[in-house]
């Protein structure tokens, strides 16, 4: 494999959006000959991928295909091998006020002594800065996110005594007060009840009508067609990408998830209806 | 062991002695510098870190003594060794991050590497310098197990002026340490200096640990880090509260522990102190309101009697519900007997028994002669009360099963609190209503309405 990945010709040209007309320069995130490598072993090559503005985006692809890398990447929590990712044509450090981060769930420990509200809190803090204390503002936004999302009534509660589809809604809250353009959600959808999933939906397709980008990391082919209007099929690199309709294809699938399609049971109810 | 006097007690606690004042202060000082840091390093889940960094010190303070002795100055000099100590304390944690960063080893294999390397290298550099021509190395073993007593007032300026340094800092960056010990990689992109702030929090830590050297040792003086915070954290569920609580321990253990020693020669501070600070934690984690076990089990005791007694009240009433039934449709508090409760639910006899005595204590329920009971005047009142808001409760999960999880407290005395009375009155509508699509769950928790007026 390694061999493979260090034969692989030189496809960058300098890292200049604009030599590239591939990559319009002001789409929400545009992707060029991403590798991204953990220990001498890729995990992403080659990657090329523009989001187009004002779509709700599925990452779908099996374990281990580099999707949660790919959100990482975009937001410079990974260090990129070669290529770029590039946020309304400027670098992520330039543009980062204009992206909101879900991460997963698990990620943070969430016995931490603070409560839904302080948490939420937490998407203002670029906007206060160094040293100043959350004011009345920040937390008037922070209960209006939380209502957004359904849990208004639990603000005061500590963040432990939440139950796993509340602390997902909580991260959402938190995105929600970072009022960006485009969001990146390491999924969201993963073990929440189904009250929580139909929320989070709602929510995803308000944003998209107010013409946010949404990229979603997704686990569930049986939802892709319902839940997004475009997706990116990943496994390692990026099989395909374009409208769900014409992407979410038997073939496009079989090239995803390869042999171990047939296994996944929600794969194969997923198949019956594709096209 | 001489006990003291009350007097002697008194001036010491008092800070009234200007010998142990110094000794107190400075380590009460010290306390609530570690309570505030230390509950940083424990919810960045660093705490062994902080115990290699303060055994990585040593080496520093016997190099430091070379250093100073072959420069022709007497070697003793504190901030001289301070200085060596922090050097040798922060060279450790930097290779900590290197092994962790560079090689895929466990953060706790690095942690145990650098601990042991370290102090071993210490414990030769010391055992060196004692063998120095014309050098007087003696005491400086005494920062292994720290030494209280030998603090003079230019020790206390140095160790108040870090104390109080660590701690507003602590303060001043409680947003961002926050932020980075709760969630590093939302941190990172939202372009706050992550690696930075962790070097701070370090950093504060070394200096913690270094002027904790003198008085507490640098094997006793994790122990001073780690314990307040702990112990606070049962105390309350908000960051701020439990710096405010870390602190406080800290400064008591400090104030205390010093204290005592002072007072009973024979005692170290260190030791004393720690055990002060175990004593607290003790405390905390057996009585704490918020955490503690003690009152975890007393609310659940409770809760277990509250659940208990509204099984009853309603099993009962039901009970007396369906017999009245029959008879003519209003529902009278007729006796029934104890067969018919105990098959009720799927309780023991033994169970059924207990609940009863306490039900009986409470006035809910007297005997009717001839093996059967009754519930009391006001039992039947308050039966009929917890059945109502337990179908209240029933028919919002039925109705509203969309909204409904986040919201149902099943205890049959919250449902207006909960719910509002809006709500409530809506659903008592349905309840009374009946209506067709509301079909009720079976058994055991059937429920047999008392028929509206117009249904008959």
């Amino acid at each position: 494999m390694d061999s493979t990945f260090v034969d692989t010709p030189p496809t960058s040209q300098g890292g200049v959006p604009d030599s590239r007309p591939e990559h319009p320069p002001e789409i929400p995130l545009a992707i060029h000959d991403l590798t991204v490598a953990y220990h001498r072993k890729p995990v992403l090559w080659d990657v090329e991928l523009n989001i187009p503005e004002g779509k709700l985006v599925g990452i779908v692809g099996p374990n281990g295909a580099g999707k949660s890398t790919l959100l990482k990447a975009c937001l410079d929590l990974v260090p990129i091998t070669s290529g770029w990712a590039h946020v309304y044509g400027k670098s992520y450090k330039k543009h980062r006020h204009l992206v909101g981060y879900v991460p997963q769930r698990e990620s943070v420990d969430w016995d931490f002594p603070v409560s839904a509200l302080d948490v939420v809190a937490m998407g203002t803090y670029r906007h206060i800065g160094w040293f100043r204390r959350v004011g009345k503002k920040q937390k008037e936004a922070a209960r209006d996110a939380l209502e957004q999302v359904g849990i208004g009534h639990l603000a005061d509660r500590q963040i432990s005594q939440l139950s796993g589809g509340q602390q997902q809604r909580v991260f959402l809250a938190r995105a929600l007060v970072q009022d960006a353009q485009l969001y990146l959600m390491d999924e969201p959808f993963a073990a929440v009840d189904a009250a929580t999933e139909q929320a989070i939906v709602a929510l995803l397709r308000e944003l998209n009508a107010r013409g946010k980008t949404v990229l979603v990391v997704h686990h569930d082919l049986a939802t892709v067609s319902k839940y997004f209007d475009w997706l990116v099929l990943l496994n390692m690199r990026v099989v395909a990408s374009g409208p769900t309709e014409e992407t979410f294809t038997r073939e496009n699938l079989q090239k995803t998830y390869g042999g171990k399609l047939d296994l996944l049971e929600d794969a194969a109810e997923a198949l019956r209806h594709v096209v | 062991m001489n006990f003291p006097e009350f007097s002697d007690i008194l001036e010491v606690v008092t800070l009234r002695n200007y010998n142990t004042a110094l000794v107190v202060l400075s380590t009460a000082l010290l306390g609530i510098a570690s309570g505030l840091i230390g509950a940083f390093l424990l919810l960045r889940k660093r705490s062994l870190m902080g115990d290699a960094l303060s055994h990585a010190t040593l080496p520093g303070i016997g190099i430091a003594f070379m250093i100073m002795v072959s420069l022709g100055y007497s070697g003793k000099s504190l901030p001289g060794l301070l200085a060596g100590a922090s050097i040798s304390g922060i060279a450790g944690v930097l290779l900590m991050l290197l092994i962790r960063n560079t090689t895929r080893l466990r953060d706790d294999v690095g942690m145990g590497f650098v601990l042991s390397v370290f102090f071993g290298i210490g414990v030769a550099v010391l055992s060196m310098a004692q063998n120095i021509p014309g050098a007087n190395a003696a005491g400086l073993e005494s920062f292994i197990y720290g030494k209280a007593a030998s603090i003079i007032m230019s020790d206390f300026v140095l160790i108040a002026g870090v104390a109080v340094f660590a701690s507003i800092a602590s303060v001043l960056f409680l947003k961002e340490f926050t932020l980075l010990c709760f969630d590093e990689a939302f941190a990172r992109s939202e372009g706050w200096p992550t690696l930075l702030l962790d070097i701070f929090i370090l950093i504060l830590v070394t200096a913690v640990t270094v002027i904790g050297l003198q008085s507490v040792g640098l094997i006793l003086v994790i122990a001073f880090l780690i314990t307040p915070p702990t112990a606070a954290r049962f105390w309350t569920h908000k960051l701020t509260h439990m710096l405010l609580f870390s602190a406080l321990f800290g400064l008591v253990s400090g104030w205390l522990g010093a204290s005592i020693s002072a007072l009973i020669p024979e005692l170290p501070a260190g030791a004393v102190i720690v055990l002060v600070a175990a004593s607290l934690f003790l405390i905390s984690m057996m009585c704490a309101p918020a955490r503690g076990v003690i009152p975890r089990f007393l609310r659940q005791s409770r809760l277990r009697k509250k659940v208990d007694r509204q099984h009853f009240l309603r099993a009962a009433f039901e009970l007396v519900e369906a017999q009245s039934n029959e008879v003519d449709g209003s529902v009278v508090n007729i006796p029934f007997s104890w067969e018919a409760l105990l098959k009720k639910r799927t309780w023991s006899a033994k169970k059924l028994k207990s609940i009863l005595r306490v039900a009986q204590r409470e006035d809910h329920l007297e005997p009717a002669g001839q093996g059967m009971l009754r519930l009391s005047e006001p039992g039947f009142g308050e039966a009929a009360r917890v059945t109502r808001n337990h179908r209240l409760w029933e028919t919002y999960l039925i109705k509203h099963a969309d909204i409904a999880p986040s919201h149902v407290d099943r205890d049959a005395d919250m449902v207006e609190h909960i719910l509002g009375a809006e709500m409530v009155r809506q659903l008592e509508a349905d309840l009374s209503k009946r209506e067709v699509e509301v079909t009720m769950p079976p058994s055991p928790h059937q429920i047999q309405q008392s028929p509206a007026p117009t249904e008959s």
